[in-house]
Order: C-alpha cells, then structure tokens, then sequence
C-alpha cells in the first residue's frame, strides 16, 4: 500500500549514502571515481595501522567517556530535582538544558572558548572538550531521566520514606533501580553525541590533540588518506550496531504498552534523541 | 505539600531580563579602552638559543612541513614537530591569538597584524646562521620588518597561478581575461575556481590597474574608494560564473581532478599535485616561466616566532633548519616556490630550478604584488584608503 | 556520618531541591550563559583594523553594518529558509515511517526499525556530508545514473545543502514523532474508523493533532541544526549560511560575529517559546 512505498522510499534514502561510503571503503582506486574500479580491503587493515587514526580514536573515547559520566550525574540530579518537586521555575529547567543543543554550535564552542582562555587563563586540552560536550549532553540524559521518573510513582519513595529510610537510601535502593535503564539509554545517546561532534570540538580543543571527527576532517580531503577514513567511517558504523541496540532494549521495555492519552514528545524514553 | 510553582514563563523572562541588564552594563562600562596586549619594539628577542625542549607547535600553509625535511629535523634537534596546516591568512591570524602555537608561516597579510595584536614576537637574526646567505632582497622588507626590528626569517615566494583544464579551456589563457573578462569568463560559467580570501579583491585591483588605467590604480592593496567599488563591482560580475571559493589545498585538487571546475587560480603545489595524478591541467606561470600580461598577486612567506612561545629554543632551532640549504630546497622544489636561501640553488634536484623559478632575479618579483595588509594610510600621504575590515566586509557582500 | 548528611536533608524540600539543583544549574546558567552573555556583549564592541585588537567601547556599528548591507538579510533569509524547508520535508519523509513503525510494524520490525533509524546517527556526520559531495559531483554516482535518461543531478549549490541537511537530520524528526504516535492508544484510531471516518479523515482529526506536538519537537531539532551550521553549506555548495559569516569573522572581528550570531539565538529562542505552547515540552 501507499504507505509501505513511502517506507520503501524513506529507508533507500537513509541508506543509499551509507551503501556509497561502504562501497568506497573497499574501492581500490584512491581517487573516489564512480563507479569504483576494483575491490580490496588495504585500507581497513592501512586504518588500523594509522597511528593518529588510533590516537584520535582513543581522545574522543575518553571525551565521551567523561563528558558522559558528567551529563549522567548533572542531568539526573535536575530530573529528579523537576520531576519530584515544584518550585519556582522549574519549568524553565527544560528549557535551559536544552539551550546548549539548540543554539548553535559555534556560539557554543567560541563562548566557551572565550571564557576558558580569555577569561580563567585556561589552556585549550582535552579537558575544555569534556567540558563543552558535556554541557550539551545534559539534555539528552535529562530528557530520558524525567521521561522515566513521570512514569514511575512517587509514592515508592514516599513509602520508602515513611518505613525510615533516608534520602540517599531512597535514591539508592528506590529511586536509582527504576531509572537505571533510562539512564544507561540517556547516557549511550550522550556518548554517541560527543563522539560524533566537531563544530564545538573543534573551538575547544589544544593544539596537538586530535579526536576522531578532527582527525577525519583534517583528512577529508588528503587524497592519500581518505580512503582509509571511509575504512574508519565503516568500522564504526558497525562496532555502533551494539551500543545502539542495547539502547533501544534498556530504554524501551516499556515501549510496547499502550500509550496514555496523546501529546507530548521531547521527552520520551530511549527515543528522546538531541 | 507547599507548592509554590510560580509563573514559568515570567521565570523565563526574569532570566533573560537579568543577563541583558549584565551584558549592556558590562558592554557599556567594560575597560573603555583597547586591551593592549603589547607588541611593537618593546618585546625582547631571545638572547641565546638553549637546548631543545622536545615539542614544537607549527601553523603553516599547506606543503611547508612535511616528512621529508621534517624528520632530519626531528632527528637532529630531538624537537617533535606538530603542524596545523591553514588555508588562510585569516586563520593562521586566528590561530596564533590562542597561544598555543610556536611559530607560523606569515604571509605578508598577516604580518603587520600579527605584530600589531602582540602574537609575535622580534626575531634575533643572530641566532639563525644561515640567515646571512638569504637573498638580499628578501631582508628588512616592509612585510618582516617594523620599525626597523626584524620578525621573522624569509621562507620562500612565489606568485599565484592561472591554472586550466587543458582539454577544457582552449585557446591557453595568457591573461586573466579569462577569469574577470564577463564575455570570455561565461564560457566557464560555474566553473570558475577563486580563492576565498577578502585578498582576492587584490587581484581584481591588479586587472583594472591594466585595463582600466584611468582609474589610477597604483598598488592593488591601497585602494580609495573610487577604485574599490569598481574591483567589488568586478567581482560581483565575476561571482555568477565562479564555480568554487576554494580555501583548502586539497579540495581545490579535488575540484579540479572531478571536472567540477576548469580553470581558477592556485598554487604550484596544487598544480604539482594534480600532474602527479595525471589530471591534464597546465598552468601560468608554468615553471614560473611567464606571468598573465597583467602580472600577479603573490606571496613571500616569513617564519615568526609567538610571543610567549612555550619552545622558542625549538623555534629558532626550526628557523635555522628551514632555511639551510638543502632544506630550503627540498621545500621549494616541493611547493614549488622560489626558495629564500640562495645556497639553496646548488642544492635542488632540478639543476636549474632556481633559473626557473626567477630567485635570483629581483626584477621578475616587480611584477609580483606580494600579499599585503590594506590599511586607510595610502603610503602617498593620504588616508582614505579602504582598509581590512573594509575589505573583509566587502568579500562577504560579493559572495553573496 | 554519612547518615547524618542524609538525615539533614530529609524533610526539608527546599535543601533537597537546592542541593540537586545546585550542580547543573551552576554549570548551566553560570557556565553557559554566563559564556554566552561574555561573548554576546562584544557585539557592541569594535575592533581595530590592524591589530583586531577589540576596542571595548561601547558602539552600535556592528548592528548597523548588518542592517545596512543588504547581503546580510539575505543570508539570514537563505538560512531561515532552507531551515524551514528542511523541518517540512523532514516531517512529510518522517510521518510515514514513524507511522509505520508505531501502528503498523510487528515487534520484531519495530525493534530492527529503530536500529535502523539509529545506526545512520552513529556514522559520522562529516563522512556523510562528504559522502552526499561525491554523490552530487559532476562525475558522482548521481549524474551517472541520471545522464542515460538525460536527466542530471543538482551539482553543488543551495538544492544540494536542502538535499544533504533533509537526509542528515531525519532520524531526529523520525524518533520524537515515532514516540508521540506510540502514545496514541490503538483504540482511538479504531473508535474512529468505526464511527465512519475515512483514514484520511482519521488522520487529519485524530492522529494529527494528537503526534502535533511530538513533530514540532522532531522539528526543533531539525530546525535548530541547520540554523547553526556552517560545514554542510562550505562543503556541498558556495552558499554562506548564517554559521559561515560567523565562522569568517569570529577570528577577525568577534564584535562583528557575536552581533551576527545574536540573530540565530534570538530566532531559536523565539522558535522554543512558540515550541513549547504547541505542547512539545508537555509532560505526559
């Protein structure tokens, strides 16, 4: 029927540029003509030699690692802080955390940079970079958290109160149990955002360091290199098959339940995507 | 359960309302004055080159630091080299206002500011020995001198090519006609290759210098109004059959090696690149050996040193190296420019590659109108000349 | 020990919202905005042209060289534009396929569909754009499969930035409305069909204005990315989008930029405010 064509139509086009990138990635030729002459796998095996490759890789391992760790604990503090309680301005919450995300990125990166080198005379490092990614990771961790929270009742806590437990014995044996899932859903979303981002990146980092999207755009054009970044490019796609996955089954259980009522849509379990 | 909820939206206002009544207070009362960060004379140029420190953090133009001489260097010195590679003036003035650089290759639009803005600091040309046999027109030039204080160490020059498919574009272009000429320029139409930088409007200058002389135009970087709009108004003819702004090296390979463009203006190391691949392209001046009969924009390059530079023993180490004489010319054979060490010329692969190249010949570079900073002062005693913020201004209004 | 601090903040709300609140709102509102405010204050400034050395007086110029040079508008009318462009066709590509996946699929399909959706948002953004450059150059996969039936691709150019900003951000339009349609109870839709409705009819009264909402939460996302960005246009097309005017003067002249970049945020704040009484922040 009509709507399975647009299906049809919709997944080609998603997919269609990812096939090229995969075909390229196995071309033999170095200039990327069409169509591709031969077929080799030389480059998968000249990216995993590649020295900076490997190094960039592991520099946006650990930005995402820590940016991650960070958006965790910041963005589960203010979802619990909204979705438990109400004070003044608490709606206005949502609407900051997600300011980092929606201006645009080079105001970010520049205003950061700015403050980090102008302002507090610190040095552009791998430090600044967490420091940026996390601040627009918050939201995604944030999203997924309150989503979660509004749909588990309060008054386990309340009871959990009430039989003598105090606040951290609450979160730790009540409250944190029920959001774990959201939280890891929330927080693979957050790393897949820091690893993949270069325009805040790029104004935060130092001179000498290098994560995977620098690394790729400093190479885009080296007709020496570039084919071993379509390698890289592949190899990630499908090493990301797995994280993605886990976050669709963690932070979806629920998911095949009826809804309740209509409306609403930033933030919704697993899917609260930047 | 006390909930004082409030008003979100007047929450949100409150905020907002807070951080405009910050900013324009900050913005209105905030220093009055520049934030003089030093520069000029008062800086002090080493004294005494120490031992190497291990790192050096180099800007350079695409070419300048590769494998080949740099890792003797590193060999030698012990100086682990790490280069960010620039398309533009622009961003290596950007660049090096992060600190976080040694050195740079300054053309001379970015010279003066750099030394105006307090990035770089004076060169003690005493510490670099080979400095003695670099050509001597290349000393104490406007571009690396300032107020007679030397700042930097001569890398190389050369002139900005025509370039052309060819297959593509016959006859072979001997002017830039081909380019600015709206009759000839339309053949081409959409695949016109410029340079994306606001020192292209130089080039425009330079073409009505020699087809519109009653305008009166002198040097393509000090240009009054008058003459200015009419090289904007050139350029905004030019902007409907330009295919590409290029600013990186290799996307313009790219362009040219797809057919996405025929003809546009480049370097020697683009054009090396492209022949290397097989691509049918030929350029002016082939081998430097005739320039467009309007003549041609240009570059000589300088080595400068950051003021504050976290390895200034590396540096110099560097600026020695890079103009020793094998070197310099490895790197002028690669680029393909015309090396700054004359020692060099007995050095080069090509045994007459420095005939080729002109660099003993003072006169060829008269025709070559080096890269330089517009600013109002004339040089004739007059001040009303468009200067860069004009002209940056300006570059945006014609692209569009 | 541990105890006691707990203790102390049992009971007492406003300690506990305060200690929660203390983390993420200092890092975003002292952190960010105050970034942000540092930065937007130099729009009032100027620069010298020499050294580009702010001069911190205060000064309107900024804003009226934006106001007075024409280009400007048109480049922030360019930009709004494909923006809006973009948003609805995301949208009008997204509907079917998160309907699809909602109301239609089986578990199984949902499951691989979202990977699905996903996977794309793994691969590097740089990669894809670059990608969509070699599709659409002259010799690229795009001409050669139109040329036989002598059609040709849209080359590099403001099609091409529509085209490559479409295809980038339509899995973020794809999951916030898949989620909102998800929500809406299938007895709903049946009751209707029931009552007589036509699945047209079905659509525009019940299912659209109930997944509003969530589309104009997919959308602020689309809308908001390409308002920003400065890579897509440099790398598919000559087109200078609001991020590249910024990007060529935040070296430069930062005075210059941060009036510039005043109009994307101003334009996004707006659009968020408007977001949100359509619903999308609406809690469930």
């Amino acid at each position: 029927m009509l709507m399975r064509l647009a299906v049809a139509i919709g997944l080609a086009f998603i997919y269609i540029p990812l096939i090229v990138i995969v075909i390229y990635a196995f071309n033999s030729s170095k200039i990327l003509e069409w169509p591709p002459p031969g077929f080799t796998t030389h480059w998968f095996s000249q990216a995993f030699k590649d020295e900076p490759a490997r190094e960039a890789f592991f520099t946006s391992l650990k930005a995402g690692l820590f940016a991650t760790a960070i958006a965790l604990i910041l963005g589960t503090l203010a979802s619990l802080a909204v979705a438990r309680h109400r004070f003044f301005g608490r709606e206005t919450i949502s609407f900051l955390v997600i300011l980092p995300i929606a201006l645009p990125g080079i105001v970010t990166g520049v205003a950061i940079s700015n403050t980090f080198t102008q302002v507090l005379d610190i040095p552009l490092s791998l430090f600044t970079v967490i420091v940026g990614h996390a601040t627009f990771c918050i939201v995604v961790v944030y999203n997924n958290a309150v989503a979660r929270l509004r749909r588990l009742s309060g008054s386990f806590e309340e009871a959990s109160a009430d039989l003598g437990a105090h606040t951290w014995q609450t979160f730790r044996y009540v409250t944190f149990p029920g959001m774990k899932s959201a939280l890891i859903a929330g927080g693979l979303l957050a790393f897949a955002l820091s690893f993949d981002e270069i325009i805040v990146t790029n104004f935060t980092i130092g001179a000498g360091e290098q994560t995977l999207p620098i690394w790729i755009f400093s190479n885009l054009f080296r007709p020496h290199e570039l084919p071993i970044v379509n390698a890289v490019a592949v190899v990630m796609i499908l090493i990301s098959i797995i994280p993605v996955y886990l976050a669709h089954r963690l932070g979806g259980e629920d998911a095949g339940a009826p809804g309740r009522g209509g409306g609403g849509g930033v933030e919704t379990e697993a899917t609260a995507v930047p | 359960m006390r909930s004082k909820e409030g008003n979100p939206a007047r929450a949100a206002w409150l905020v907002l309302a807070g951080l405009v009544v910050v900013m324009l207070t900050i913005a209105g009362c905030g220093g009055g004055g520049s934030d003089t960060t030093g520069g000029g004379s008062s800086d002090e140029a080493l004294q005494k080159v120490g031992k190497g420190e291990g790192q050096l953090n180099l800007i350079s133009w695409a070419g300048y630091v590769e494998p080949e001489w740099t890792k003797p260097f590193e060999q030698k010195t012990g100086c682990k080299v790490s280069d960010k590679e620039a398309g533009t003036s622009d961003e290596m003035v950007e660049l090096m206002k992060t600190g976080q650089y040694d050195g740079v290759s300054a053309s001379g639009n970015a010279t003066a500011r750099m030394v105006a803005a307090g990035t770089v600091a004076p060169v003690n040309t005493d510490l670099v020995p080979n400095y003695k046999t670099v050509f001597s027109d290349l000393k104490d030039q406007p571009y690396n001198t300032f107020e007679g204080v030397n700042y930097g160490i001569p890398h190389g020059r050369g002139a900005n090519l025509l370039m052309w498919n060819g297959n593509d574009v016959k006859p072979a272009p001997d002017s830039w006609d081909v380019m600015f000429d709206p009759k000839i320029a339309a053949k081409y139409k959409g695949k016109i290759s410029v340079y994306d930088e606001s020192s292209y409007i130089a080039d425009a200058a330079m073409y009505l210098k020699f087809h519109q002389p009653d305008l009166g135009i002198e040097n393509p970087y000090e240009l009054n109004e008058e003459q200015f709009n009419a090289a904007i108004d050139l350029l905004k003819e030019q902007q409907a059959n330009v295919g590409e702004y290029w600013s990186e090296a290799a996307k313009q390979i790219s362009a040219f090696a797809g057919g996405d463009v025929t003809v546009g203006t480049t370097w020697q190391y683009q054009y090396f690149a492209l022949k290397e691949e097989g691509a049918p392209v030929k350029a002016s001046p082939a081998s430097q050996g005739f320039l467009p009969k309007e003549g041609a924009t240009g570059w000589s390059d300088t080595w400068m040193i950051a003021k504050d530079a976290k390895h200034p023993n590396c540096m110099y180490e560097w600026m020695n190296w890079i103009i020793s004489p094998k070197a310099n010319a490895q790197v002028a054979e690669y680029f393909g420019e015309a090396p700054a060490q004359e020692l060099a010329c007995k050095e080069t692969a090509n045994p007459n590659f420095c005939a080729e190249y002109h660099a003993e010949e003072p006169d060829f570079w008269k025709r070559v109108y080096y890269w330089e900073t517009p600013l109002a002062d004339c040089g004739n005693g007059e001040e009303n000349c468009m200067d860069y913020n004009d002209w940056v201004k300006a570059w945006t209004s014609i692209k569009g | 020990m541990g105890h006691r601090l707990a203790g102390l903040f049992q009971g007492r709300r406003r300690l506990q919202i305060g200690a929660l609140l203390a983390g993420p709102i200092g890092w975003l509102v002292i952190g960010y905005l105050g970034s942000l405010a540092l930065l937007l204050v130099a729009a009032f400034w100027s620069v010298d042209p020499l050294s580009g050395l702010t001069v911190k007086s205060f000064t309107l110029e900024n804003f009226e060289a934006l106001w007075n040079e024409p280009v400007y508008r048109t480049i922030v009318w360019r930009t709004v534009r494909t923006a809006l462009l973009v948003t609805i066709t995301d949208a009008v590509i997204a509907f079917p396929i998160a309907f699809y996946m909602a109301k239609v699929a089986s578990r199984r399909g949902k499951a691989l569909l979202v990977v699905g959706i996903l996977l794309p948002l793994w691969s590097s953004y740089l990669v894809k754009v670059y990608a969509w450059r070699t599709l659409l150059g002259t010799h690229g996969a795009i001409n050669w499969a139109l040329e036989p039936i002598g059609l040709h691709g849209p080359g590099y150019g403001t099609t091409a930035v529509w085209l490559v900003f479409s295809y980038l951000w339509l899995p973020y339009m794809i999951l916030p409305i898949y989620a909102g349609l998800e929500r809406i109870p299938d007895s709903l839709i049946s009751a209707s069909e029931d009552l007589g409705a036509s699945p047209f009819t079905t659509f525009r009264r019940v299912i659209l204005p109930l997944s509003f909402p969530a589309v104009v939460a997919g959308s602020i996302f689309t809308f908001s990315l390409t308002l920003g960005d400065y890579i897509t246009p440099r790398l598919v097309s000559n087109d200078q989008f609001i991020g590249n005017v910024i990007f060529s003067n935040i070296a430069n002249n930062q005075p210059f930029a941060a009036a510039l970049a005043m109009v994307p945020i101003v334009v996004m704040i707006a659009y968020l405010l408007v977001a949100r009484k359509l619903g999308a922040f609406e809690h469930v």
